[in-house]
């Protein structure tokens, strides 16, 4: 049994098949990454999964405990950092201040989420999923909106937590890159409606844009996707 | 300035980055309160060396008024009258506010039965409801009370409401995702996030409820800083009524230094802009 079951998952908006029957199973502990064009259904896939939507139809099972990484934060403005973290859970301030500590912000409990910065708020965002101990995590590009350096920093972040926490997770991502390095899987869905890619990633851990076989797998997803590769000099291994 | 020399531009001149936003004022080294009460004293100096008693009592003369009434202890005996007016209609029409645009604001079926007659009552003008009040009531405490109580009910009512509906979606399905429950998300999310709200409309209501209260005074009551002015204009006291509009005015001040405090307390989360 895995931590997401899906059967013929379908999804339409006003009469426009979005989701044209997705088959999916995700196994406990697995990191998957979803690729796809923009507006191919990436999100509303994983709306369907998180419970924000259920309009959906077909069979969709996920676990009880669940957590969401969005783009944006999404803190609540009205509430600390600490409290922020531990929103609708019960005397769990030991627990909050804990995650906060794994995200490295544990001096920042007290503040607001406006004087956060973006990579600080997107890592309270970060152990606000976290401290819920989820079986699985959804991510729909929690990373977008960061720098190219902090999104680096975050990386190691996500992977050491996962790597601490073994939620079967779920990554959302536009950037190739990002899935190869952190997924053990990456699937690509096409315009369609449908998963038209399940790879395995198979490198070793700790992989980087040089080890053999990246970039392999780096120009067949973007073959996937109807980009061709980027110039040479621009993927080069360092 | 090497980079200058090396493209051969001329050195466009500098400002210090610190003056461009600096507010150039020669006040500003007072305290903050100090620099607000500026620009009544300067008017309050003006109307001094201008004021007559026949036509606009000076300053001095109010201030005397005001002595006089204060040691009879007459003046005391008014003020206690409207403000106690005021705070229970207020209280009133709060309360009545709030209760609504959470039951229109969380319920479809509040929205549908309460907010179609709330615009409509909104848009009869309070103050032309006097004599049917006066009649349904008399002339007790009570058609005071009420008209404010109605008076202010609308702005917070209508703030109010606009603030519930325009909590961020995004917010609501953040604690949706974290576990919160129907009750949960009204305390936690909805209600915090219709605070700004709230406040814009109290602040409204404030100033109507010295508005309702002045004319329902001055046109019926036996007590009252209204009816206080009305005695005075019977013997031509302009000292009186300017001192009477002098308490208004410091009423309504008290009422929005009420208001900032509030802000400040409650929406230490926004740190927004403040004022230069
Ligand atoms: N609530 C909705 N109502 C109507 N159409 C919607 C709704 N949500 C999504 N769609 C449509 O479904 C399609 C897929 O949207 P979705 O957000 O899943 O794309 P995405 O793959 O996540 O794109 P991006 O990479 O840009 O985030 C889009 O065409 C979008 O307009
Ligand atoms: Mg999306």
């Amino acid at each position: 049994m895995g931590a997401v079951v899906a059967e013929n998952v379908r999804r339409s908006f006003d009469g426009r098949e979005v989701l044209a029957g997705i088959d999916l199973t995700i196994g406990p502990g697995e990191f998957v990454a979803l690729l796809g064009r923009s507006g191919s259904g990436k999100s509303t896939l994983l709306r369907a999964m998180a419970g924000l939507d259920s309009g959906y139809t077909g069979r969709l099972r996920v676990p009880g405990k669940r957590s969401v990484v969005f783009q944006e934060h999404r803190l609540l403005p009205w509430k600390r950092v600490l409290d922020n973290v531990t929103l609708g859970l019960r005397n769990a301030t030991a627990q909050g201040r804990a995650a906060l500590g794994e995200v490295g912000l544990a001096q920042h409990e007290r503040a607001w989420p406006v004087t956060l910065s973006g990579g600080e708020a997107q890592r309270v965002a970060l152990a606000r999923a976290l401290v819920r101990e989820p079986d699985l995590l959804l991510l729909d590009e929690p990373f977008g909106a960061l720098d190219a350096l902090t999104r680096i920093r975050m990386h190691a972040l996500l992977q050491e937590l996962c790597g601490k926490h073994e939620p079967a997770v779920f990554l959302v991502t536009h950037d190739v890159d990002e899935a190869i390095l952190l997924a053990s899987r990456v699937l690509v869905l096409s315009a369609n409606g449908r998963l038209a890619l399940d790879l395995p990633v198979d490198l070793p851990a700790g992989r980087d844009r040089g080890t053999p076989g990246f970039a392999a797998l780096r120009a067949r997803l973007l073959t996937e996707l109807g980009v061709s590769e980027e110039p040479a000099g621009v993927s080069v291994a360092r | 300035m090497a980079l200058t020399q090396a493209t051969g531009a001329a050195a466009p001149p500098l400002v210090d980055a610190s003056a461009i936003h600096r507010p150039r004022t020669l006040l500003v080294k007072l305290p903050r309160p100090v620099r607000r009460a500026g620009g009544p004293l300067l008017l309050l100096l003006l109307w001094q060396l201008l004021g007559d008693g026949r036509i606009l009592a000076p300053p001095s003369a109010v201030l005397a008024a005001g002595w006089e009434l204060a040691e009879t202890g007459e003046l005391g005996v008014h003020l206690l009258a409207s403000l106690t007016r005021v705070a229970q209609g207020l209280a009133l029409g709060i309360a009545a506010g709030v209760l609504f645009a959470v039951l229109a604001g969380l319920f479809r079926s509040g929205e549908d039965l309460l907010d179609s007659s709330l615009q409509i009552l909104r848009a009869l003008p309070t103050l032309g409801l006097l004599p049917l009040v006066i009649i349904w009531f008399g002339v007790g405490e009570l058609p005071k009370v009420a008209l404010v109580a109605y008076g202010t009910m609308f702005p917070v009512y209508i703030n109010t409401y606009a603030a519930i509906r325009g909590v961020d979606a995004k917010h609501v399905e953040s604690g949706q995702t974290f576990g919160l429950g129907r009750a949960g998300l009204i305390r936690h999310v909805i209600l915090p996030g219709a605070v700004p709200g709230f406040l814009v409309g109290l602040r409204f209501a404030l100033t109507s409820s010295w508005l309702i209260m002045i004319i329902a005074e001055q046109l019926n009551a036996t007590s009252g800083i209204g009816y206080l002015m009305n005695q005075a204009q019977s013997w031509y006291r302009t000292d009186i009524i300017v001192l009477g509009l002098l308490i208004y005015g410091v009423l309504g001040l008290g009422a929005d230094v009420l208001v900032r405090f509030l802000e400040r307390r409650l929406l230490t989360w926004r740190h927004g802009f403040g004022g230069a």
